[in-house]
């Protein structure tokens, strides 16, 4: 066997021999190469933009909606008649196993006014425990308290996308604000969270004390009645029994005789968030496996041209074996030679792609992540190709008898 | 004294479809360590495919293949290819140098192949490209030295592992009468200086009277065996 240094060297030299046609081989291998690693990097943006509008909702998230109203036979959806209560809340929250956070909601619509410029914006009212669940931190200012539920307070927190609406670059905290003519005190600026999984800017929100909700913007139809309770629980294994054990607890509390419909739904956000997820996920696979085509294409592309390459030089392979290369030699000659076909259009197509990713990542602001993950990968796939492809035509030439291979013209 | 080559009823047939045209009927001989053998015959009669298979480039159909006393039937692909890289030098009419290299990389090419390492194998292909006149020339590549300049590249690289048998199939086919002369001087002196045992297929008098022994082919028989004593 030869040294394998020696070997890289001849492999080297044929390749330079035919600059053109080893430069085409290679676009194959770099197109195919580039071509997963941006889709890759796409697909594990995607995912990771869905995981971190997953974490901005709020995790183990059960969303307990008023029931939908029924008139003549027409159903009109969750939350159009308020069922729910305050007292709701508070019997999930004490009766049942397993519940980290509840926090009862009331909001609507509301035009909010400072100085000269206006702003209509969902009010929600609610208490402290939906800052925890929805894992939401302040920029600015202070979150709402227990005192401001207990004494209704006319205080509220601005979404980031109220406050900059409102305010401009101005600091909103200590200033008044009036939301259906009615002043509140501005206490604090949540930090920015986005879209959500649906498309919903998060951050178009005014938070005020559940109880101002119910008692001085929005008026109650009966006591202590909310539109809806987010309820968070401890674990994601739980969260199928606790859903039972809600319906269970609201049927009786609101005395729903056996065999009619519930007068509220529960609803599993994260159960919809996963397969959102799920759904990113087999879109990313789907990219992987267009790529990997293309890569196999660029495979097949080096496998054509070694054979050509073998023909071509079979006088050359004659002489080398007439010399004293084995079998083995000739092998390894051309076995290397497209391994470093497909090694160099391995490199240069993850440069590619990275290049690729980058301006993508420039055009559409998507996160994309460049994993180093699928960087090996793509290399360790395009070296494989190599090998693969560029057995066949090694063991052709290697097989080659010797003066046959001499007498070729 | 000691026999190098020894060939008993050697047969081959080659298969053209469903003809079979024999190449060799039977050849028996044997050949001395430091003879100077010049192999005559006319086109078709078997003498190239008796040098190829001395060489451990072909096979033959039938009979006996002694080389150093080695059984040349039992060996793989891979023995044998070990015995025409240590053992065996050739020289072709065509020269059959590689295009892409340097006359010094081509008479590197038998050592590569050998394993000797980088620094030594250049230091050898220097000192044979030395012994037959080149020594100044070893970075031009072939197609721009002149023909006798290419042959002697390929006598180098024959010589370069330092084998016990040089085999030549017309080697002065393509060359001028002078370049002839020289390229035969060369084998002159490798075979009375260094003693190396040479086989050379030629259809030309004047080259096979370089030859101590003449052996004449015909028909794939051996048609006469004559050494002259000097």
């Amino acid at each position: 066997m030869t040294t394998i240094l020696a070997s890289f060297r001849i492999a080297l030299r044929a390749l330079l021999a035919n600059k053109m046609r080893s430069s085409l081989t290679l676009l194959g291998i770099i197109i195919g190469v580039g071509a997963v690693i941006a889709m890759i990097s796409v697909g594990s943006g995607a995912k990771k933009r869905i995981e971190e509008q997953i974490a901005s909702m709020g995790s183990n998230l059960l969303v307990v909606m008023s029931g939908s109203a029924t008139s003549g036979g027409i159903r009109f959806g969750a939350g159009t008649v308020p069922t729910l209560t305050v007292e709701d809340a508070k019997a999930i929250a004490s009766e049942i196993p397993g519940i980290k956070y509840v926090a009862p909601s009331y909001y609507g619509i509301a035009q909010v006014v400072f100085g000269n410029q206006n702003w209509s914006t969902v009010i929600y009212g609610s208490t402290p425990e939906i800052f925890e669940i929805r894992e939401w931190g302040l920029i600015k200012g202070r979150s709402l308290t227990q005192q401001d539920i207990d004494g209704a307070t006319k205080v509220c927190i601005l979404g980031k996308t109220v406050a900059e609406n409102l305010f401009g670059g101005l600091d909103p905290v200590g200033q008044i604000v009036r939301i259906k003519k009615i002043p509140f005190a501005v206490i604090g600026v949540l930090s920015p969270k986005g879209q959500s999984t649906w498309g919903q800017d998060q951050d178009d929100v005014i938070f005020v004390p559940l109880t101002t909700a119910q008692k001085r913007l929005f008026g109650m139809q009966f006591p202590g009645m909310v539109r809806s309770i987010s309820v968070q629980t401890t674990d994601p294994e739980v969260m199928k029994i606790v859903e039972e054990q809600i319906n269970g607890l609201l049927r009786q509390r609101h005395r729903i005789p056996q065999g009619q419909d519930n007068d509220f739904t529960v609803r599993n956000l994260t159960e919809v968030a996963s397969r959102a997820e799920e759904s990113a996920k087999v879109m990313s696979l789907l990219l992987g496996a267009i790529a990997s085509i293309s890569l196999i294409v660029g495979g097949i592309g080096i496998m054509n041209i070694m054979l050509v390459s073998v023909t071509e030089r079979t006088r050359e392979i004659g002489i080398r074996m007439a010399v004293g290369a084995k079998g083995k030699d000739i092998l390894l000659q051309f076995l290397i030679e497209s391994l470093m076909l497909s090694l160099m259009g391995g490199i240069l197509g993850i440069a590619i792609g990275v290049v690729g990713t980058l301006i993508l990542v420039h055009f559409t602001q998507w996160p994309i992540l460049i994993s180093l993950k699928a960087i090996l990968l793509a290399f360790l796939f395009s070296g494989s190709v190599g090998v693969f492809f560029g057995f066949y035509p090694a063991r052709k030439a290697s097989l080659l008898n010797p003066i046959d291979a001499l007498r070729y013209e | 004294m000691d026999i190098l080559i020894e060939v008993k009823e050697l047969v081959k047939i080659y298969q053209l479809g469903e003809i079979q045209v024999p190449a060799l009927q039977g050849i028996t001989l044997s050949i001395e360590r430091g003879e100077f053998v010049a192999i005559m015959g006319a086109s078709g009669s078997g003498k190239s495919t008796f040098m190829n298979i001395l060489g451990f480039l072909d096979q033959p159909t039938g009979g006996l293949y002694l080389f150093e006393g080695i059984n040349g039937e039992n060996l793989s692909r891979e023995e044998r290819a070990e015995i025409r890289n240590r053992k065996i030098g050739f020289v072709f009419q065509g020269f059959n140098l590689l295009s892409k290299y340097s006359a010094l990389e081509n008479v590197e090419l038998p050592l590569i192949y050998s394993k000797v390492p980088g620094s030594r194998r250049r230091e050898m292909a220097r000192r044979a490209l030395s012994a037959v006149g080149l020594g100044d020339r070893s970075h031009h590549h072939p197609l721009q030295l002149s023909g006798g300049e290419q042959q002697r590249v390929a006598i180098a690289r024959a010589l370069v592992n330092q084998p016990s048998l040089l085999l030549a199939d017309e080697p002065t086919g393509n060359l001028d009468t002078k370049t002839s002369k020289e390229i035969m001087e060369i084998f002159k002196r490798l075979n009375e200086e260094m003693g190396i045992t040479i086989v050379m297929i030629t259809h030309e008098p004047d080259i096979a009277s370089y030859g101590k022994r003449k052996i004449l082919f015909k028909d794939g028989k051996v048609a006469g065996d004559h050494t002259s004593r000097l």
